[in-house]
């Protein structure tokens, strides 16, 4: 017989172990979903984690690429990671992340043609603002409502996901093609396009953005009274209460801060690799984030290895779709086992499996 | 002689890491009250488990009149006559009276003839009750009746009672006592765990004492003083803290008229609460539990907000003011639940320290934490008030309950307050944590804080208390000076005596 016994205290070991067994597992699960589409499992594992990186043919390409995946994932992950530790649910950065795209698209082409130094800066602010603004919306139906914040963020991607439809057709198509929907192209316009800092590195002002949002994370979580009761709120509610923590407060915070940089991730990718305001232009950055805050264990350093994880697996995906002709949901499925497999092995961070002879009553 | 009902040979328990039984052998008559005494972490809990088959021993053995007795389950206990009312009642809210009995029983009649049976016992003990009754009706005394009349029907040679007074008022230990008396009477012999003392001696014939795991001895209590037995508990000299005789101040906490809603729905609501806390003075709070203990600690910490003038500080309204802002002005809090409440199970002391301590102790500068400074205060408090642990990177939940209560008690200490509201200040304390406790306490009233102590131990209250009220059922009786007061009069004060005369009645 199989008995669990809880750990009277969580397994250090297995807590750094489980993300690098969890990968393990996804490639040997994905290779036997790759065998069964009548593809070389090695091939494809290959294509998908190696090559980007260390292919002859295809570094060139993917290596900037990496960074250009990676930078938004780690920036959202980053702002969620906060929340999850105060148990604070935010599902919905991929709505905070359109919505911030499209108030910074709209910026830009308020102000197009004009040149100005002002104008990107100002992108960045109205970018964060609206990421922030459509997270508040969970927040003040939890706080006023006790709505729950995990239906309400996740719905509101779909809502997000209309009205950046509606404004690639309508208010924001490009006015001088009447007949394509989408809007200007933003890297043809100077003054607003998040253009390559340093030339095919990958990174623009939003690996900057980040990096910074990484170290100012680490900060606040270890240093900082308000990182002190966001861990307090996630792990001993009524502790956090005689700490004079206001849950109110905290939700409006944590969904404030991770809304704001989901939306600034938006707003780099639309001014940047993106381009444009497009029907097609969410690509499912806010539920990979999700995974990849998991997999770097809320911690801001683990999230940067784990972004770049989750980047490559992008790139690599892209790449096995076009040299082996896998399909692209195949690539999700992959990023899916990956959430999958961590999320069960965890199990053995607070449990012991033992197994024991005879029924026990 | 009376006949051994029970025998216990050399019994024997080890945990990793602790031996919780060592080598226990002790004898139980028929019909005989046969006490186990012993602090927490003594090894009572294991014993009786072993005997009530839920843990089985590593070693030695039982023998039943005169049958080796070894229960893998406890439903075999139960069926060789052994019935067990656990301190943690097993009931239902949701079922009536009748259909918990059932539950617990191997083979339950049918609920009709089940209900007439239950009437029928309860009676014949003096435990009125009503089998149509919803469980999550009735008091607490009357749901440890449920458990009583539960064992009684099945008619045991050997009835364990764990701690079976901690949530009555005097009066209903009283009738306790006499249904216990009466069973013993009939040759029904009961194994009673406690640690109070004064109970032990007015009820027992015999008492088994446990320290460590090991039996150090087998005595009559009658014959021994309340305090030779605690000293046999605990193995070392008790000294009764220290009171000097002090005038008090003036009034620091005041509250006034206060009803408040229960912010939990099985929780109970503040009705019309009035009080006055002066410099120097402890006042003792009892009432048993549930009785809006936990409410008034929460009004009164912050965590529950109050129309601001109804609750003052030296005179200020601070009835809307969170906890950090109280702290600020002076009133620190001490809540029941250390672990979880008082302090973060998974958090090291350190950053428990930082909990609360974070504005009175400065150690945070614009929000930026000083994590060294924190760390030294952390080592103040386990220094100052003897907090046993390897250092203050261990995490709370490593700690004994007694330590982890003097770590959270010396941490509002040592904030240097104006008035210190606790709840519970030694619920599960051993002996020497708790004295240290209330003297820490007293030594704080003695330097001019006001100090309000929440409690369900009477004696507790006795011992460290200037002034006295009750909860019951949210009102708060009148305050009277402790001094004199009889623990008849302190009974009534705690209410819920009126239905027990009747009992009584009923039975003679």
């Amino acid at each position: 017989m199989i008995r669990l016994e809880k750990r009277k205290q969580p397994s250090r070991f297995w807590r750094i172990a489980n993300p690098f067994l969890a990968v393990a597992l996804t490639m040997l699960a994905g290779g036997v979903m790759f065998a069964a589409l009548g593809k070389d499992p090695l091939v494809a594992i290959r294509l998908i984690f190696f090559d980007p990186i260390f292919s002859e043919t295809f570094a060139s390409y993917s290596r900037p690429q990496l960074l250009i995946k990676s930078a938004p994932l780690i920036l959202i992950a980053v702002g969620l990671a906060i929340g999850f530790k105060a148990g604070i649910w935010n599902i919905g950065a991929e709505g905070q992340y359109i919505i911030g795209a499209l108030f910074g698209a709209g910026v830009a082409l308020a102000f197009f043609p004009q040149p100005g130094w002002y104008i990107f800066p100002l992108m960045v602010i109205a970018g964060a603002f609206g990421g922030f603004l459509w997270a508040m919306i969970p927040a003040i139906l939890k706080t006023r409502f006790n709505t729950n914040e995990i239906l309400v963020s996740l719905l509101l991607v779909y809502v997000a996901e209309r009205i950046l439809a509606a404004m690639a057709l309508g208010l924001m198509r490009n006015p001088d093609q009447p007949g394509f929907p989408g809007s200007r192209d933003l890297r043809r316009y100077e003054a607003a396009h998040n253009a390559e800092l340093f030339a095919n590195t990958g990174i623009h002002w939003g690996v900057v953005a980040a990096l910074i949002a990484v170290i100012f994370a680490y900060v606040m979580m270890t240093r900082h009274m308000l990182g002190f009761h966001v861990q307090l709120a996630g792990q001993a509610p009524r502790a956090a209460r005689f700490g004079g923590v206001s849950p109110t407060r905290l939700v409006v915070i944590c969904l404030g801060i991770s809304g704001a940089l989901a939306g600034l991730a938006g707003m780099f990718e639309v001014s940047g690799p993106g381009g444009q305001v497009r029907i097609e232009f969410a690509s499912g950055y806010g539920f990979t984030a999700i995974i990849v805050a998991f997999l770097g264990r809320l911690n801001p350093l683990g999230i940067v290895f784990a972004g770049l994880l989750l980047g490559l697996t992008y790139i690599g995906g892209e790449l096995s779709q076009m040299m082996l002709q896998i399909p692209g949901a195949a690539i999700q499925v992959f990023q899916g086992m990956l959430l999958f497999f961590l999320l069960a092995l965890d199990f053995q961070t607070n449990y012991r499996i033992r197994l024991t002879k005879g029924a026990r009553a | 002689m009376r006949q051994t009902l029970l025998r216990l040979e050399g019994l024997s328990k080890s945990y990793p890491g602790v031996r919780a039984n060592d080598d226990i052998s002790f004898e139980i008559g028929e019909g005989q009250m046969h006490a186990l005494l012993g602090e927490n972490g003594a090894g009572k809990s294991t014993l009786v488990k072993m005997i009530y088959g839920l843990v089985r021993p590593d070693a030695g053995q039982m023998i039943l009149r005169g049958e080796a007795y070894a229960p893998a389950v406890p439903s075999e206990a139960r069926r060789k006559g052994v019935a067990m009312v656990f301190q943690h009642f097993s009931l239902f809210d949701a079922l009536d009276v009748a259909e918990n009995v059932a539950l617990g029983m191997e083979n339950p009649p049918a609920l009709r003839d089940l209900a007439e049976r239950i009437r029928t016992v309860s009676e014949e003990y003096g435990l009125p009750l009503d089998p149509s009754r919803l469980v999550g009706e009735l008091s607490a005394g009357e749901r440890q009746r449920v458990e009583i009349v539960r064992c009684l029907l099945q008619d045991p040679k050997l009835l364990i009672m764990d701690e079976p007074t901690s949530v009555l008022t005097p009066q209903e230990v009283e009738v306790l006592f006499r249904t216990l008396r009466k069973l013993s009477e009939e040759g029904t012999a009961v194994l009673y765990i406690s640690h109070k003392l004064e109970e032990i001696r007015a009820l027992c014939d015999e008492a088994t004492i446990l320290r460590g795991g090991k039996k150090v001895a087998t005595c009559d209590p009658r014959e021994k003083s309340a305090r030779e037995l605690a000293e046999l508990m605990v193995g070392q000299l008790l000294t009764p803290p220290e009171r000097p005789e002090r005038p008090f101040g003036e009034v620091v906490l005041e509250v006034e008229k206060l009803s408040l809603k229960s912010n939990n729905p099985f929780g109970t609501s503040l009705k019309n609460i009035s009080f006055q806390l002066r410099k120097g003075e402890v006042l003792g709070i009892a009432g048993v539990a549930g009785n809006g203990q936990d409410e008034l600690l929460l009004m009164l910490a912050g965590e529950l907000c109050a129309p601001p003038g109804q609750v003052r500080l030296k005179g200020a309204p601070i009835g809307d003011l969170g906890p950090n802002h109280r702290r600020g002005l002076g009133l620190v809090t001490a809540p029941e639940e250390r672990l979880g409440h008082a302090a973060a199970p998974d958090m090291s002391l350190t950053e428990n320290a930082l909990l609360s301590g974070s504005g009175r102790k400065r150690l945070e500068k614009g929000g930026f934490i000083d994590w060294g400074k924190t760390e030294g205060f952390a080592r103040e408090v386990i220094e100052r008030f003897d907090v046993r642990t390897p250092g203050p990177d261990v995490l709370a939940r490593a700690l004994s309950g007694g330590n982890l209560q003097k770590f959270v008690i010396g941490r509002e200490i040592e904030l240097d307050p104006d008035v210190i509201i606790v709840n519970q200040p030694t619920w599960g304390v051993d002996a020497a944590a708790a004295a240290t406790i209330r003297q820490a306490l007293l030594d704080l009233a003695g330097k001019g804080a006001g100090v309000l102590v929440i409690s369900q131990d009477l004696d507790e209250l006795l011992e460290v208390a200037d002034s006295f009220a009750a909860l019951n059922e949210g009102r708060l009786t009148q305050v009277r000076p402790a001094k004199g007061l009889t623990v008849e009069e302190i009974g009534l004060m705690m209410g819920g005596a009126g239905d027990m005369h009747v009992a009584h009645e009923a039975a003679e």
